[in-house]
């Protein structure tokens, strides 16, 4: 566990005490106490779902709705029990609920504040609608500022320690904290907060809290949805992360190649200006260059030592077997004109096709470079790493022969700019693997 | 069952359908428009949200936004504290006309609703406007209240449990696969995105009543979102499918099995499965489980000869499931099945389900493929005289009636 830096403690102090300030008017109100109640639970409840099927981020219309309904302090009071008893997975536990119970009362209170001042009230008992409309979003959108603002604080103040409602993580600069918060919130909290309005309105009307309650159904199953789909999303790049391993299996050598190859391919793609999604491809045609080595004997790929021309042949038939099995996965795009020219040079002297020039897809040529690179700087069977700059060399030597010299140049100005720090994530959790039959040797250091 | 019944059941849901369509168009022209603009705004979301249907991904419900504004007219009481007098008839041609405008693009494409999706819309929507409209606009409703809201989703639940059963008799009939597992299955989905369409239907017809048709933007966003998700969801869900599917490729590349070999036994374990009756989720986890059932052989350093494990002795049958399954927990695809894998070649009465399947499913594979004519025949035998020890019995003739069915061919997968 990590410490907690003071400043970080103390800010959280500082947001508690104003929370309390919010409540402290409670018994002057006239608060209609069985609302409150009812929608205090009910926020808990949701925390308590939203802990156990480990849905990602926080559930607003509830508390949305209590601030369009009730006096502000009221409105703060219902999210109190459902943030202090919402379980937490990281130390330090009492710390973040603390934070976490704090920043939601005065999130809430404002926003409730906004409502009243601008009139929301009556316009939502009445209901008088469209106006109804712009007092709730000036709330959401002062709940969101509220919500941004705090956030980043905690970000830039405790780097990495408390977490955020969208779960930021890392060390953040306090501008960056800031940046990209308040419009990646706004959106969902939104979507939430027209819900919120329907659950007040609905709430009001002669059909009372029961129609109220209905508006959550939906936005659960958004949620759920939403979960759902992050899930799947991770277990889709285990899978890809599989294929890679299933090629470390045969080749222990090469272990991590394939993902600083990504790496690389990615720095050489952002240099070049291409889009987000582009990148992307890139990274995984890097990944995947290789996965063609899986139908090469794995005692050739181990081999010391010098090929003979026909062993060559038959590793030289990688590109093509890797095309063989990921032309099928129609996400990668590119990539798989990728993994099927890898090998083929700017002069026409490459394989499979012997493609010359322009003719060779711009992916791979990307990922020539990057691959060379990675081959160059660390150890093989054949031969020892080389620094970095020995092998920039090497490629601003053979660009025009064997890579196109935009990607080299590109390359060397993202190695300038970032530095070479390869980050392998693909095998840290491998677990045991089972291996047979094999003569095992040595792997390379990490 | 007999041959003959079944396209009768589809005739007659898709007849019935067809003449509520009819007549509901002809009373609706006779008599005219009630309250044109609620019409019209509802008439719009359905055809907004029949626009956006997503194509291509096989889902339970394509067009939610559709489905929930079609219920929500059709339980429509008030508009903004007044009473409407629109009639059940009056629904179902508007919900239908909207449909079939919200769909001319799609059709255009060449990828229009099937007809099965139109008539279970028109007979839902029919049936939910039937039991509400003439009852409300008797005034039998007036002062219920809290009540009124219930009645709406008891209304909606009926509404949600005919349709499944529609929809269940409908593939039933369709593709003859057992009743009761499509029955569950339609009302498994119920809970997913059925349950938000009932409840988005529920509370816009309120929501209506109460803040006029100011709702129904404010109330299609929400739903629209979850739309969305879902869309993205399956598309994650197809990406992972395809490569899983390259996955298990990777052995036939390395030239341990024969080419095909996995995609085939995957299509006939899950017909096999189906015939048992599995739910959707086991059937997943028995497609991925069967795709990958030889991915084990990839850890072996000389190929066994045409990747026929089944001729194998038993403990290296098991080294190399236990192998497959080692990778398998690797890819991040659910654990059972790693379980499935793992359990693939343990004798049948310790075995999961799912397992039992995939080792029958691929030993008759192995055994049929190179047999030539009589093959299918001969290995299906051969696999009833192991029963006793290795292969399920239940499955065995699970298999044989998958076969039968497709008389006699190995499933053929694109």
């Amino acid at each position: 566990m990590e410490a907690v830096p003071a400043r970080a403690r103390a800010y959280v102090a500082c947001v508690a005490g104003g929370a309390l300030i919010c409540l402290a008017p409670l018994p002057d109100v006239r608060t209609p106490w069985w609302p409150v109640l009812l929608l205090a639970v009910l926020y808990a409840g949701c925390e308590q779902a939203a802990a156990r099927w480990r849905f990602a981020g926080t559930f607003y219309p509830v508390l949305l709705a209590g601030a369009f309904l009730l006096p502000p302090p009221a409105a703060a009071l219902v999210a109190l029990p459902g943030a202090l008893l919402s379980p937490v997975d990281q130390r330090p536990r009492r710390l973040r609920r603390v934070w976490r119970a704090a920043q939601l009362v005065v999130g809430v209170w404002v926003a409730a504040r906004v409502h009243w001042a601008l009139g929301g009230r009556d316009a939502v008992a009445a209901p008088d609608f469209p106006f109804a409309l712009l007092p709730a979003g000036a709330a959401v959108l002062a709940f969101c500022l509220v919500l941004s603002l705090l956030d980043g604080g905690i970000l830039a103040l405790a780097t990495g320690a408390t977490p955020t409602p969208f779960g930021q993580w890392g060390s953040a600069p306090l501008r960056r904290a800031w940046r990209g918060l308040f419009p990646r919130t706004l959106a969902p909290v939104a979507v939430h907060g027209l819900a919120g309005l329907m659950m007040a309105v609905l709430w009001r009307s002669p059909y009372g809290p029961v129609a109220a309650l209905l508006v959550l159904l939906p936005m659960c199953v958004s949620w759920w949805v939403f979960a759902q789909y992050h899930r799947e999303r991770a277990a889709h790049q285990a899978t890809i992360r599989a294929l890679v391993q299933a090629v470390d299996i045969k080749d222990e050598y090469t272990r991590g190649h394939s993902e600083r190859v990504g790496q690389a391919s990615m720095m050489i793609a952002r240099e070049l200006g291409m889009d987000e999604g582009r990148v992307e491809v890139l990274r995984f045609a890097g990944i995947l260059h290789d996965v063609g080595k899986l139908g090469v004997p794995t005692r050739l790929l181990r081999k010391d030592g010098p090929l003979t021309p026909q062993e060559r042949r038959v590793i030289e038939l990688h590109p093509e077997y890797g095309h063989e099995m990921v032309r099928g996965i129609s996400f990668l795009g590119e990539a798989r004109a990728a993994v099927l020219h890898h090998h083929e040079r700017i002069d026409g002297s490459g394989y499979p096709y012997g493609l010359v020039g322009s003719q060779i897809p711009e992916s791979a040529r990307v990922v020539a470079v990057a691959d060379a690179f990675d081959a160059m700087t660390s150890t093989r069977s054949y031969s020892r790493a080389r620094p970095v700059p020995v092998a920039v060399e090497e490629l601003r030597r053979c660009a025009g022969t064997h890579f196109d010299p935009r990607m080299v140049e590109a390359f060397v100005r993202a190695l300038g700019r970032h530095g070479w720090h390869p980050a392998v994530t693909a095998d840290e959790p491998l677990p045991p693997r089972p291996r047979t039959g094999v003569s095992s040797r040595p792997g390379v250091p990490r | 069952m007999s041959g003959r019944r079944r396209p009768a059941l589809l005739v007659l849901i898709h007849l019935s359908a067809a003449l509520l369509a009819a007549l509901s168009l002809a009373v609706t022209l006779w008599t005219g428009l009630e309250e044109r603009g609620v019409a019209l705004a509802f008439g719009v979301l359905v055809a907004v949200g029949e626009l956006a249907r997503w194509t291509g991904a096989r889902v339970r419900e394509a067009a939610p936004l559709g489905a929930a504004g079609a219920m929500a007219y059709a339980l429509l009481g008030a508009d903004g504290g007044q009473p409407t007098h629109h009639g059940a008839f009056q629904v179902v041609a508007v919900v239908l006309a909207a449909s079939l405008l919200g769909s001319v693009p799609h059709i255009a494409r060449g990828q229009g609703p099937a007809r099965d999706q139109m008539a279970r819309r028109v007979l839902t929507v029919g049936f939910t406007a039937v039991c509400f409209q003439p009852l409300y606009n008797r005034g039998t409703f007036a002062e219920w209240g809290t009540a009124y809201a219930l009645l709406l989703l008891a209304l909606l639940t009926l509404t949600a449990l005919c349709d499944a059963v529609l929809a269940a008799a409908l593939a039933h009939s369709r593709t003859r696969w057992p009743f009761g597992p499509l029955l569950r299955d339609e009302l498994r989905a119920l809970l997913g995105i059925g349950s938000a369409v009932c409840a988005t239907g529920a509370v816009m017809a309120l929501a209506v009543a109460v803040v006029g048709l100011w709702a129904v933007p404010v109330f299609s966003l929400p739903l629209l979102l979850t739309q969305l998700s879902f869309k993205r969801y399956a598309a994650v869900r197809a990406t992972n499918r395809q490569t899983i599917a390259s996955l298990a490729r990777a052995t036939e590349i390395a030239g341990y099995t024969p080419a095909g070999h996995a995609r085939r036994v995957a299509s006939l374990s899950r017909a096999v499965g189906r015939d048992l009756g599995l739910s959707a989720p086991e059937l997943t986890v028995l497609e991925y489980a069967a795709l990958m059932h030889d991915i084990g052989q990839l850890s072996l350093v000389d190929p066994v000869p045409a990747g026929a494990t089944a001729a194998l002795p038993a403990p290296e049958q098991r080294r190399i499931a236990l192998l497959g399954g080692a990778v398998v927990r690797q890819t991040g695809v659910d654990p059972s099945v790693a379980v499935v894998v793992e359990r693939q070649a343990d004798p049948w009465p310790e075995q999961p389900v799912a397992a039992r399947i995939v080792r029958a499913v691929n030993a008759y594979e192995e055994k049929a493929r190179d047999a030539g004519p009589g093959g299918p025949l001969t290995a299906l035998e051969e696999l009833r005289w192991a029963t006793a020890g290795q292969y399920a019995p239940e499955v065995v003739e699970a298999l044989a009636r998958v076969l039968t069915r497709d008389c006699l061919t190995l499933a053929v997968v694109g």
